[in-house]
């Protein structure tokens, strides 16, 4: 049985050491939980990334509660998810206590200035490797596109275009290739 | 999960402005952990402080905050993700998760329109130097991210050191 500390430990590094956001965190959540630990096989940590990638919320926090569960309950969740968050919480806030001194600086607002065109066109920029991902097709390619106008021009909540989409889907699904499956 | 930040935080409760999201997003990038929890934990205090409050209360607020954001994934990973696992041949479970990567597809770039203002860019009749700078530096990180996946850590140093240059020299 795995033990709960071995799993808030496994996890904390995992947090810790990553720079870059939840996906850069795959190389090492693959090190430790399959080849160091052999806690998960290598099929079973795909099945489970693509969940949690589908799932919402947090990638890298999807994949601690899951595989946190998996291996010790309830329990097991809570502690790596804790672990894996910690780090990143409290260096977040130590610098978010230091930006309040240094804010308005005249340089700290230079660096910033450069900074925020590249942050959108690193938002921007895995949209279309995205849409491969995803299939993009011409006669999909309105799904997409109608859910960032709604969101972008007409103010509707993210929230509201995730769950038509889920509704939509599943009647699509239901009826529309169902009909076509039994036909 | 950026875009559902960005639309609460930002544009319907004011605890931030697109400039302070757009900071917080790119030290995110530089920093340990997912962005998600970054950004939800600096938004956290910093609503707090912006209303006035002391930083102890801020912490708090920072810790509510990164708690909040993981509290329905965390049940809904343990109870929908189970039945999820357990079914993911079922065919209308698939076409409903196919539909939802191309809907997501247009929330990330909602995301990224959104965040074309003149707090990131800069304006013609302000500055024009920032405007075209910042389309420059817009177009070079795109294609630099898209076509050659240069590091988003290496993209956001280079363009804080091209800001500091410019701007402050």
């Amino acid at each position: 049985m795995v033990s709960i500390w071995q799993l808030f430990w496994s996890f904390f590094k995992i947090g810790t050491f990553t720079i870059g956001g939840g996906y850069a965190m795959i190389p090492l959540m693959e090190k430790e939980l399959v080849d160091r630990h052999g806690w998960l096989t290598a099929e079973e940590f795909m099945e489970i990334l693509a969940l949690s990638q589908t799932m919402p919320g947090i990638f890298a926090a999807n994949m601690a509660t899951y595989v946190g569960w998996r291996l010790r309950g309830i329990l097991g969740a809570v502690a790596s998810v804790i672990g894996n968050i910690l780090m990143p919480i409290l260096i977040i806030l130590a610098l978010a206590m230091g930006l309040h001194y240094v804010q308005g600086s005249p340089v700290v607002e230079a660096i910033f200035k450069g900074v925020r065109p590249v942050v959108v066109a690193l938002i921007a920029a895995p949209v279309f490797r995205m849409a491969k991902t995803a299939n993009i097709t011409r006669y999909n390619f309105w799904i997409p596109v109608v859910a960032a106008l709604l969101i972008w021009l007409l103010d509707v909540s993210p929230i509201w275009v995730i769950v038509a989409t889920v509704i939509g889907g599943f009647l699509y699904g239901k009826f529309v290739e169902g009909k076509e499956a039994t036909s | 999960m950026l875009a559902l930040i960005q639309n609460e935080v930002v544009e319907k409760n004011g605890w931030m402005t697109s400039a302070e999201f757009t900071d917080i997003v790119a030290t995110s990038q530089i920093t340990p952990g997912p962005i998600g929890i970054n950004v939800a934990t600096y938004a956290g205090y910093t609503a707090v402080i912006n209303a006035g409050y002391d930083p102890a209360f801020a912490v708090f607020g920072a810790f509510l905050s990164s708690f909040s954001v993981i509290l329905l994934p965390f049940i809904a990973m343990l109870v929908v993700g189970r039945y999820l696992m357990r079914h993911k041949d079922n065919p209308i479970v698939q076409t409903v998760l196919s539909y939802l990567k191309l809907a997501v597809v247009g929330l990330i770039a909602a995301a990224a329109l959104l965040l074309v203002n003149p707090e990131t860019f800069g304006t013609f009749a302000d500055n024009p130097l920032q405007l075209f700078l910042s389309i420059a530096l817009f177009v070079a990180a795109f294609f630099a991210s898209l076509k050659w996946k240069t590091s988003p850590i290496l993209l956001i140093v280079l363009a804080g050191v091209v800001g500091f240059v410019v701007y402050y020299l």
